[in-house]
């Protein structure tokens, strides 16, 4: 007889210094039941499944499998009670086989020694299953990531699986191989199988959800029968108000061209030519591998440059480092804030000086008092709150974070600002107070240059909107021409159409 | 590409195709196959004994010690670890196994046997320690592996001169001489015989067992083993343990070939299996590496050695050349790396 709740939680909570990532969230998940977690990124949703597949141990409150209580020490506890998850960081081991990476953590055996046959039929078998043919002895390293997505979606129905865990498991995938998947969350299901899915696809998970979870900041908002529900129910549940409102208007008054891109090439950037005027903001939209943010990169002396030509205020500044760039006027800051764009052991303070400092050459001694003075203005133009300045940036939200880089390239007084993906991983309030910023840049007579996946943030920014796909702008939208239909058509543009 | 490949090793009238196979060579198996043909000209050259047989089973012969050594450090490099300590780790060995077997044999004169046994447990036991303790400080405290195991390293080397006051442990029982330093079984020595059957057990572990495949996963993605359900932890420990045991096998062989326990035996041998692990292949990044051709890499060094002896390069120099070899293996390695990843 089964249990009627296979997976719940009960006023879960998981603490980190200086962050509350999950608040007294319960949870429960039936058999045969697929229960899409919804909401923003940093939401929580990553945080709750680490916890209920034994990732990370929780600060407070309970996890109850089939109504016994649970404490899992790591994954392995976790998937010793059928609970199994596809991470969206892949937890795939590129210098290993296939095979070896979806037998890893229960390896079949014959007495001591390793059954490297078993493994590779399991393998092909599990692969079989939903219709993805692959050789097992293919190092991950060369997989495509959709290849690897499949891999690990293998890999999570390796063993007795009860509760499965899906996070983000389409981003990468083609619609060819999302029906497959759902043809075997359908079997699963009809197995008795509970599924958690963790999406962005509203359109996509409609056609599999039972009920869904809306989470914002850590909280839980509540559960809804899909049935019962609305996309736009769904959406203002996620955002906690029509999410039109968080976006400013931002008045344009665009100036002669400051910096002018003909011919770019690179990676991956195969000609991009581009103008960027002051007084308005240039949106850059496309899909993951588009080129986007390369040719942007490239421009900043980030990545090689293999031909063309960008010009800055009339001086030729094609092929300079990023450090006379910026010494130039132009402030790039990346889209990954912990890997490239902050110093995570130092304080928000120091983190806002180095952006005072910046690529000043300096005479002597360091004016520390001034430098503190304009670390304090700064902190209080990006509202970050006082108790936070003297923290660790690593202890702090990824909102504080964001604002914090924010705060670094307000150090010094650039005209050309380029931000990479501006609010991933930022809660709705931090978000709003960063749109509030590229205004106020924008108004006083900035060049605002906005690059991001979030396709309405793009819309709602810019006043010229780029359409990156293969590598070229493949279309320039201003005013009314700027629809989701029309980028979204644009995106998979095989070749360059209008300008 | 041609510029920095080693297919400039070659000779330089070479076709573009013996060029493709020679680029080919390198991804697949490294530096090592480059470097060994160098080698053997070069040595070949310089002096006619460098090529005879004698010399070369010679050179098998002494090989062995590094041979072990460098499965160890195989192991730890393959968990993207280091492992600083052997040398060390063969020193305590050596002294901790010489003062028990002298007292023992002075308690029980007739029981060599046991005396030998119990001699070679305590080195085992010795090295162990220090093996758990690289572990532990590498995998529960996360420090990193180049500081743990050089901080090990000075402890347990001043341990070894503080144990024995710098001098040498002699009056060892001759047979443990005779047996494990210079006997032979049909024909073959006996350290030649643990070393290959050393070898075959690491092969075995590496890469038939669930030990071996967790390994390899720790070092190719420590956090994917994590959430794949490896005890990450313990892998690296039982890793550095292994790494322990192999040095103090050879802590022994070398004590019975001196006959006497000594605090500075193994003293370039960190150095040595790093080298002969870099050139064979072994990956710095971890995840990667191959018994087969660490063998083999050990044996080059080896071989080298002997060739610069025979070409009456002095030792100080042979230093100089040895670290030099190493970071050419680094630089390779790494280009190497770029070309396997596009």
């Amino acid at each position: 007889m089964q249990h009627p709740v296979l997976i719940q939680t009960v006023a879960l909570s998981k603490r980190y210094p200086g962050v509350t990532a999950l608040d007294r969230v319960d949870f429960d998940l039936r058999p045969g039941e697929v229960h899409v977690l919804f909401g923003e990124n940093g939401a929580g949703k990553s945080t709750l499944i680490g916890l209920l597949a034994g990732v990370s141990a929780p600060s407070d409150g309970e996890i109850l499998v089939r109504g016994r209580n649970v404490r899992f020490s790591g994954v392995a506890d976790a998937r010793a009670v059928g609970v199994s998850a596809v991470f969206q960081e892949f937890s795939l081991v590129p210098t290993m086989t296939v095979a070896q990476n979806i037998a890893l953590g229960d390896e079949p055996r014959r007495g001591p020694f390793l059954d490297h046959a078993a493994a590779r039929r399991k393998a092909v078998a599990l692969c079989a299953d939903l219709d993805f043919t692959i050789d097992p002895d293919r190092t991950v390293a060369t997989l495509s990531r959709a290849e690897q997505q499949m891999v690990e979606i293998a890999k999570a129905l390796h063993g007795e699986v009860g509760i499965l865990i899906l996070d983000e498991p389409t981003a990468s995938l083609t619609d060819r191989e999302v029906d497959h998947l759902f043809a075997v969350i359908a079997r699963m299901k009809a197995r008795g199988v509970g599924i958690i899915h963790i999406s962005h696809r509203m359109q996509e998970f409609a056609r599999i959800a039972d009920r869904v979870t809306v989470l914002r900041d850590g909280r839980k908002i509540g559960t809804v029968a899909m049935a019962d529900t609305s996309e736009a129910e769904l959406l203002e549940m996620m955002a906690g108000r029509a999410i039109t409102e968080i976006y400013p208007t931002i008045a344009r008054n665009p100036g002669p061209p400051l910096l002018r891109v003909e011919g770019l090439r690179a990676q991956g950037v195969h000609g991009v030519d581009l103008e960027i005027r002051p007084g308005e903001v240039l949106g850059v939209a496309g899909l993951v591998g588009s080129g986007k943010s390369r040719s942007f990169r490239a421009l900043m002396g980030l990545l090689p440059t293999q031909g063309g030509r960008a010009t800055l205020k009339g001086t030729d500044v094609t092929g300079w480092d990023t450090r006379r760039l910026m010494q130039a006027g132009v402030c790039y800051l990346p889209p990954d804030r912990k890997e490239e764009g902050l110093q995570l052991a130092f304080s928000t303070r120091d983190n806002l000086a180095q952006g005072v400092l910046g690529t000043d050459p300096g005479r002597g001694l360091l004016p520390w008092r001034r430098i503190r003075e304009r670390c304090e203005a700064i902190a209080d133009r990006v509202e970050l709150p006082d108790a936070y300045r003297r923290r660790k940036v690593a202890q702090l939200s990824g909102g504080n974070q964001q604002k914090t880089l924010f705060g670094r390239g307000l150090g010094r007084d650039y005209d050309l600002y380029i931000f990479d993906e501006p609010t991933v991983g930022v809660d709705m309030g931090a978000r709003a107070a960063i749109y509030r910023l590229i205004r106020d840049l924008a108004e006083a007579g900035k060049a605002v240059v906005v690059i991001s996946s979030d396709l309405p943030e793009a819309m709602n920014l810019a006043h010229r909107l780029l359409v990156f796909s293969h590598g070229r702008v493949v279309a320039a939208l201003e005013g009314d021409a700027v629809t989701e239909s029309a980028i979204l058509a644009h995106f998979f543009d095989p070749l360059p159409s209008t300008m | 590409m041609s510029a920095t490949s080693p297919a400039t090793v070659a000779p330089t009238d070479a076709s573009p195709r013996l060029r493709a196979l020679a680029r080919a060579l390198f991804v697949r198996l490294g530096v090592l196959p480059f470097f060994l043909v160098a080698a053997l000209i070069l040595f070949g050259l310089a002096s006619d004994r460098f090529l005879t047989l004698d010399n070369l089973v010679n050179v098998a012969r002494q090989s062995v010690y590094l041979v072990l050594v460098s499965m160890g450090q195989m192991v730890v490099l393959i968990t993207g670890g280091f492992d600083l300590a052997v040398g060390a780790t063969i020193a305590i060995t050596s002294v901790v196994s010489a003062l028990v077997m002298v007292s023992l044999l002075a308690l029980m004169p007739d029981a060599v046997a046991p005396v030998i046994a119990l001699g070679a447990l305590a080195g085992f036991a010795a090295a162990l320690l220090v093996g758990l303790a690289n572990g532990v400080g590498v995998a529960l405290f996360g420090v990193s592996p180049f500081i743990m195991t050089l901080g090990v390293s000075s402890v347990v080397a001043g341990g070894s001169l503080f144990l024995t006051g710098g001098v040498p442990v002699s009056g060892l029982p001759p047979e443990f001489a005779n047996l494990f330093g210079f006997g032979k079984w049909f024909g073959v020595p006996v350290p030649v015989l643990v070393a290959g059957l050393a070898v075959s057990v690491v092969w075995v572990v590496m890469t038939r067992t669930r030990v071996g495949a967790h390994i390899h996963a720790v070092g190719g993605n420590l956090k994917a083993a994590r959430l794949s359900g490896v005890d990450t932890r313990r892998t690296l420990i039982l890793a550095y343990i292994l790494c322990a045991g192999l040095a103090a096998l050879t802590g022994l062989l070398l004590t019975a070939r001196v006959e006497s326990g000594e605090a500075n035996l193994g003293g370039t041998i960190a150095l040595e299996s790093i080298a002969a692990c870099v050139i064979a292949g072994v990956s710095l990044r971890g995840g990667i590496g191959r018994v087969e051709t660490v063998t083999l890499g050990a044996f080059f060094i080896v071989l080298a050695q002997n060739g610069m002896n025979l070409a009456q390069i002095g030792s100080y120099l042979q230093m100089v050349l040895l670290g030099g070899l190493l970071i050419l293996a680094v630089i390779f390695d790494q280009i190497r790396y770029r070309m396997m990843m596009g």
